[in-house]
C-alpha cells in the first residue's frame, strides 16, 4: 500500500485525491461543454471522455458508486424523452414515416395535443440528440460525485460556515441511513407475516423509520458536543459588531445590486453595487470565523494537479462555447432533412482536452 | 480524578430520581468497572462525567460532579471535551466523518489544535490502537471491533485525562473484545489514563478492574472496593465468580487462572461424581439434558431431540388428538409461580414440567378444531403451554427437520456471505451460532425467514422454500427475534402490539397478551414498548413471534444488553421452549449462553462452517469460544456452573 493504491490499482482517499473543488469544476466544465451541442458522436465523447477519467481515477469509497446510479438516471431520462416523442407526437416536421400508431381523437379543447399517429424518423433522431444533451450532463455530474462526494466539498468552506457545512454533511449522510432503515423495517413486516412490498408496507414503517432516524441524530448530536462541537472563542465586541454590519451590509447590497441589473433603469449602478456586496458579505464571513477557535487536520490544497484539472474543464466549456457560436451548422446537426453528423474536429479535439486529469493522475511506480 | 458529591439525577417525568446519593472518587489513572443490574441507572452515572446529563438530556442534578477539578455544572460538554472523551454503546452513531483519520482528527479540530500536533497525534493513535493499516477506510466498511476502537480512539487523541465507556464490549465478538480491552489496559498503564466503563459481561472484564463501583439497586448507595470483595456481596457475577462461590473459595478468584489453580480439588471431587453417574448419563449430549436430568431423571429422554417417538405427524389431520390434551393435566401451572420472576432457575424447572411431550394439536389453518379464545388473565393455564405445545414436528421414526440448507450460497454486493453452507436442525434441537462478526451468522438466520435469496443451494423450512413462501404462511413456520427486537414492535402500547400479532398470526384474540404475561409478568397494557428494558423488549419481541407457533424459533444475538438476571429469564424460557419441540437457532457471541443452552455450536467463519457438533466438543476445543467453567476444570468437560452445582449435591447426597 506504499503507493497509496488499492490491491485493485484504484487510488485511495484522500491523500492522493485532488481538491474535491478542482472535480467539480472540471465536471461542471464538461456538462457546460454538453449544453453547448447536440451532436451525437461530441456527446458521445464527451460521455466517454468522463467514463474514462472516473474509471482511473475514483477513489474505493461508497461514493463512487453513485456513478452507476447516475448512468441509470441517464438512460432513463433518454428513453422517457424517446418514449414521449412516440406517444405524443414531435413539432418536428418530417416525411420519413417509420411507424403509424393508432391517433386517439381528442375533443376541441384539447387542440394542439396530440395522441399517437405518425412517428417520424426526424421526430425520434431530434428527441435522441435533445435527450442525450441532458443524459450527458447527468453524467457529468454524476462524475464529479463519484471522484469528490458533496461532503468533501462543503468541508472546504471557511471557517465561519463550519457549522453549517456539518449541518448540511451530516443531513446528508441522514439520507442514506434513512434507506436503511426503510430496508430494515420492511423486512422486519416480513418477519412478523405482514407483506413486505407495496406502498402500504412503506407507510406503515414511516413513522418507526422517522422515529430512528430522529434518535439516531439526538445521539450523534450529542456525541458531537461531547467532542467539542460549538466550541467557541472570545471575540472583542468591536470585532463581533463589525462582522455583523459587515454582513448585513453586504447581503443588502448583494439583493440591490441585483435588482438594479434586472431593472432596465438601474443598469449604471447595477454592477458596482453588486460587487461592493459581495466583497463585503466575503469580508464579514472573514471575521466571522474569528469565532471559531477550529483548526483543519491536513486541508484539501490547490497543488498544480488540482489546478490543470480544474483549467482543463473550463477549457472544454470555454472551448465548446466558442465553437457553437462561429460554426453552430457542425454542433447542432440538422434532422430536416435527414443528415449523418459528422465530427467536427477541432471541437472534437478540445473534448479530449477533459483527458487531462486521467493522466495527470497517473503516479510514478 | 472523578469525584461524585451526594450526586442524585432525576430525569424529567419520572417518579423518583434514577441515581441517588452517589458518593464517589475514582482515582486517577486506574480502571473502574461500573457494574449492577439493569436500569439501576449506569448511563445515567456515566452521562454526568461528560455532562450530557444533564445539560443534554434534560432533567435534574443534585450534588456536584468534578472532572479533573472542573465542575459539570458550570461547564457544558463541549467545554469538557479536553478533559473527558465519552464513548457509547453504539459506536456507529458516534462518528461524525467518513474515514477514519478524518474521525481521529476531528475532536482536535473542534478544539483548535495546531495541524502540526494534530498530524503527530493522529499517528501516534493509529499505532497505539493498530489502525494504520485502516486509515483511509471508509468507516461503515469496518467490522464492529474495529469500529470501537476508532470510536476509542477517536476520543483519545484529544489527550483526555479521563475516559468514560458504555458497554465497549457487548457487540463485539470474543476475540475483539480482547482486542478492545488490551487497548484500554494499555492506555491505563502507559498514559496514566483514568477510565470508567461499565459493561454486563463481567466475565470480560472484571480481571482488569482495579476496582468495581457496584450499583445494587436502583436507588441504592454505590459500593467501591477491590473487586474480589465487591463481587462477594454483588447481586450481578461472572461465571467465575459464581464457581469460586459455590466451592467456598476465599478469596473469591476473578480470573480463569486464579480459579485454575485453586480447582485441583474441585476437579478431583467432580471426577469421583462423574464416574459415579456416568452410567445412567452417557446417551445425553446437550448441557440442558444434564441439568434437567438431575431434577427430572425419570423423563430425561423427553428432552433428548431424537427420542420423540409419542409425537404424531402435524402434516397428517387425522391423527390429531383434541388440542385441549396439549395441556399436561398434571401441569402444576400453579399461578403462584407464574407470577413471581424472582428466582429464574425456578423458572426454568416449572415452564420445564409445564410442557409435557403431549401429542401434536391442530394447527388453526387447517383444522376444523380452532383453538377457543383463551382468558388471558394469570389464573389461566401457563399460555407457554399451549403456545409451545403444538409445534412437535417429529415423525415416528426419522425426525423431521425443522430447517435443512444444502450447499447453501449466498452473495451480496461482491461479498460471498455465505458458501457452501450444510445445516440440518431438528425439532427439539437447541442451536448455537458462532463466529466473528461478519462470519454470516445474521445471513445465516435470515436466509431461513426468506430475507435473503440463496444464490446457490437449497434451503427448505418445513419443507417450504423461505423467500418463496408468502410472509403469512412463513410465520407459522419460522420465526425470527432480530437483532434490534424493537424493529418488530411498531404499536404505542403492549396491548396494541399483542393485537397486532394475533391478527398477523392469525391466532385467536389473547393469545399473544397471555404470552406476555406468562414470559413478563407484570407488564400493564399500556406500557409503552419504548419504556420497556433492553430484556423486556426483547421477550416482548419473542412473544410476538411465538404467537404465530413456528416450529423453528430463530434469536440474533439475544442477550445484548442483557444482564445475568434477564440472561437467565431468557435461558429459562428458551430451555422450556426447546423441550415442547421447538427448533432453536441463536446466533451469539455469549459462549456462557451457549453453553447454557445449546445443544450443538457450529462455527462460522468467512461464510463457511468450520465446526458443527455436540457444544461439550465444539467449545473445549477452542480458546476464544471455551466458557470460563470449561477452562477452568479442562480437561474435564464441564460447561457451566449449574451442572458442577448438580454433580456436587448428587455428591453429597451420596
Amino acid at each position: 500500500m506504499a503507493d497509496g493504491r488499492m490491491a485493485d490499482g484504484r487510488p485511495r482517499t484522500p491523500r492522493t485525491a485532488l481538491h474535491p473543488a478542482a472535480w467539480w469544476l472540471w465536471a461542471l466544465g464538461l456538462g457546460t461543454a454538453a449544453t453547448r451541442t447536440t451532436n451525437p458522436l461530441l456527446l458521445g465523447l464527451l460521455l466517454t471522455v468522463s467514463a474514462y477519467v472516473v474509471t482511473t481515477c475514483r477513489p474505493d469509497t461508497p461514493w463512487s458508486r453513485s456513478y452507476s446510479a447516475f448512468l441509470k438516471l441517464a438512460l432513463a431520462v433518454l428513453v422517457i424523452r424517446l418514449v414521449f416523442v412516440v406517444a405524443l407526437g414531435s413539432p418536428i416536421p418530417g416525411t420519413q414515416v417509420l411507424v403509424t400508431l393508432p391517433e386517439v381523437p381528442l375533443p376541441d379543447w384539447a387542440q394542439g395535443i396530440r395522441l399517437g399517429g405518425a412517428v417520424t424518423a426526424e421526430g425520434l433522431l431530434f428527441a435522441l440528440y435533445d435527450g442525450l444533451k441532458l443524459a450527458t450532463l447527468l453524467v457529468c455530474v454524476g462524475a464529479a460525485n463519484a471522484l469528490a462526494s458533496p461532503s468533501r466539498l462543503l468541508k472546504t468552506l471557511p471557517g465561519a460556515l463550519y457549522e453549517t457545512g456539518v449541518a448540511v454533511v451530516v443531513a446528508l449522510t441522514f439520507a442514506p441511513n434513512l434507506i436503511a432503515d426503510v430496508h430494515r423495517l420492511r423486512a422486519a413486516r416480513r418477519l412478523r407475516g405482514r407483506p413486505d412490498t407495496g406502498l402500504r408496507g412503506l407507510l406503515q414503517v414511516g413513522l418507526p423509520v422517522l422515529e430512528g432516524a430522529l434518535e439516531r441524530s439526538v445521539a450523534l448530536a450529542a456525541a458531537m458536543d461531547a467532542r467539542g462541537y460549538g466550541r467557541t472563542a472570545d471575540v472583542p465586541a468591536p470585532v463581533r459588531r463589525t462582522t455583523a454590519a459587515l454582513t448585513l451590509g453586504g447581503l443588502l447590497g448583494v439583493c440591490a445590486g441585483t435588482y438594479g441589473l434586472l431593472t432596465a433603469a438601474g443598469g449604471s449602478y447595477g454592477l458596482p453595487v453588486l460587487f461592493a456586496g459581495v466583497l463585503a458579505a466575503l469580508a464579514g464571513l472573514r471575521l466571522g470565523g474569528r469565532r471559531s477557535p477550529r483548526t483543519r487536520y491536513r486541508p484539501d490544497r490547490w497543488t498544480p494537479r488540482a489546478c490543470l484539472t480544474a483549467a482543463s474543464g473550463a477549457a472544454v466549456a470555454a472551448l465548446l462555447t466558442v465553437a457553437a457560436s462561429s460554426d453552430p451548422a457542425a454542433l447542432h446537426p440538422g434532422v430536416v432533412p435527414l443528415t449523418a453528423p459528422a465530427l467536427p474536429l477541432w471541437p472534437a479535439a478540445a473534448v479530449l482536452l477533459g483527458l487531462l486529469p486521467a493522466f495527470l493522475h497517473k503516479e510514478p511506480s | 480524578m472523578i469525584r461524585f458529591e451526594n450526586v442524585s439525577v432525576t430525569y424529567d417525568g419520572a417518579a423518583g430520581p434514577t441515581v441517588r446519593d452517589v458518593d464517589l472518587t475514582v482515582p486517577e489513572g486506574e480502571l473502574v468497572l461500573l457494574a449492577g443490574p439493569s436500569g439501576v441507572g449506569k448511563s445515567t452515572l456515566l452521562g454526568t462525567v461528560s455532562g450530557l446529563v444533564p445539560h443534554f438530556t434534560g432533567g435534574t442534578l443534585r450534588g456536584r460532579v468534578t472532572v479533573a477539578g472542573r465542575d459539570t455544572r458550570t461547564h457544558k460538554p463541549r467545554e469538557l471535551a479536553d478533559v473527558v472523551g465519552t464513548v457509547g454503546q453504539d459506536p456507529l452513531s458516534h462518528f461524525v466523518t467518513d474515514t477514519v483519520e478524518e474521525e481521529l482528527a476531528y475532536g482536535m479540530e473542534s478544539l483548535g489544535l495546531p495541524p502540526a500536533v494534530m498530524r503527530r497525534r493522529v499517528e501516534e493513535t493509529l499505532d497505539l490502537l493498530g489502525l494504520a493499516a485502516l486509515r483511509d477506510r471508509p468507516i461503515a466498511t469496518l467490522s464492529g471491533g474495529q469500529q470501537q476502537r476508532v470510536a476509542i480512539g477517536s476520543v483519545l487523541t484529544p489527550h483526555p485525562r479521563v475516559l468514560v465507556l458504555d458497554e465497549p464490549t457487548s457487540a463485539l465478538d470474543p476475540a475483539a473484545a480482547e482486542e478492545v480491552l488490551a487497548v484500554l489496559l494499555r492506555l491505563v498503564h502507559d498514559l496514566g489514563t483514568t477510565v470508567l466503563l461499565a459493561e454486563h459481561r463481567l466475565e470480560r472484564v472484571l480481571q482488569y478492574a482495579d476496582q468495581v463501583a457496584l450499583l445494587p439497586s436502583p436507588g441504592a448507595a454505590p459500593l467501591l472496593g477491590a473487586p474480589a470483595d465487591i463481587m462477594a456481596v454483588s447481586p450481578v457475577f461472572p461465571p467465575v465468580v459464581s464457581l469460586g462461590r459455590l466451592a467456598g473459595w476465599s478469596p473469591l478468584p476473578l480470573t480463569v487462572r486464579d480459579a485454575r489453580r485453586r480447582a485441583a480439588d474441585l476437579r478431583e471431587r467432580l471426577t469421583e461424581a462423574d464416574h459415579a453417574d456416568s452410567g445412567d448419563r452417557a446417551d445425553h449430549t446437550g448441557p440442558g439434558d444434564r441439568a434437567d436430568h438431575a431434577d427430572h431423571a425419570d423423563r430425561a429422554d423427553h428432552t433428548g431431540p431424537t427420542d420423540r417417538r409419542d409425537r404424531t405427524d402435524h402434516t397428517n389431520p387425522a391423527d390429531r388428538a383434541d388440542p385441549e390434551t396439549s395441556v399436561d393435566p398434571e401441569d402444576p401451572a400453579d399461578p403462584a409461580d407464574h407470577a413471581n420472576p424472582k428466582d429464574p432457575a425456578d423458572r426454568a424447572d416449572d415452564v420445564d414440567r409445564s410442557l409435557p411431550p403431549a401429542p401434536a394439536p391442530p394447527r388453526p389453518r387447517f383444522s376444523p378444531f380452532r383453538r377457543r379464545p383463551r382468558p388471558s388473565a394469570p389464573s389461566a393455564p401457563s399460555a407457554l403451554t399451549t403456545a409451545v405445545a403444538p409445534v412437535a414436528t417429529a415423525a415416528p421414526t426419522t425426525p423431521v427437520a425443522a430447517v435443512e440448507a444444502r450447499a447453501l450460497s449466498v452473495r451480496r454486493a461482491r461479498v460471498q456471505a455465505l458458501r457452501e453452507v450444510d445445516l440440518t436442525v431438528r425439532a427439539g434441537e437447541t442451536v448455537a451460532l458462532m463466529g466473528r462478526n461478519g462470519a454470516g451468522k445474521s445471513t445465516l438466520l435470515n436466509t431461513f425467514v426468506g430475507l435473503v435469496e440463496p444464490s446457490a443451494g437449497t434451503v427448505r423450512v418445513g419443507g417450504l422454500v423461505p423467500h418463496r413462501t408468502p410472509p403469512r404462511e412463513l410465520v407459522r413456520r419460522a420465526g425470527l427475534v432480530p437483532q434490534e427486537p424493537r424493529d418488530l414492535l411498531y404499536a404505542d402500547t403492549v396491548a396494541a402490539e399483542c393485537a397486532a400479532a394475533d391478527r398477523d398470526a392469525g391466532a385467536a384474540p389473547g393469545t399473544c397478551r397471555a404470552l406476555v404475561s406468562d414470559l413478563l409478568p407484570g407488564i400493564t397494557d399500556d406500557t409503552h414498548p419504548r419504556d420497556l428494558s433492553e430484556g423486556q423488549r426483547l421477550t416482548l419481541a419473542l412473544a410476538v413471534v411465538l404467537t404465530a407457533r413456528p416450529p423453528l424459533l430463530l434469536l440474533d444475538e439475544p442477550t445484548r444488553g442483557l444482564d445475568y438476571a434477564a440472561k437467565a429469564r431468557l435461558v429459562a424460557v428458551l430451555r422450556g421452549l426447546a423441550a415442547a419441540g421447538h427448533a432453536i437457532v441463536l446466533a451469539t457471541h455469549d459462549v456462557e449462553l451457549a453453553a447454557e443452552l445449546a445443544h450443538r455450536v457450529v462455527l462460522l467463519a468467512e461464510g463457511e462452517v468450520i465446526a458443527d457438533g455436540p457444544t461439550a466438543e465444539v467449545v473445549v476445543s477452542s480458546p476464544s469460544f471455551a466458557p470460563q467453567v470449561t477452562k477452568i476444570l479442562a480437561p474435564q468437560k464441564w460447561l457451566t456452573v449449574a451442572q458442577v452445582r448438580e454433580a456436587l449435591r448428587r455428591e453429597a447426597l451420596r
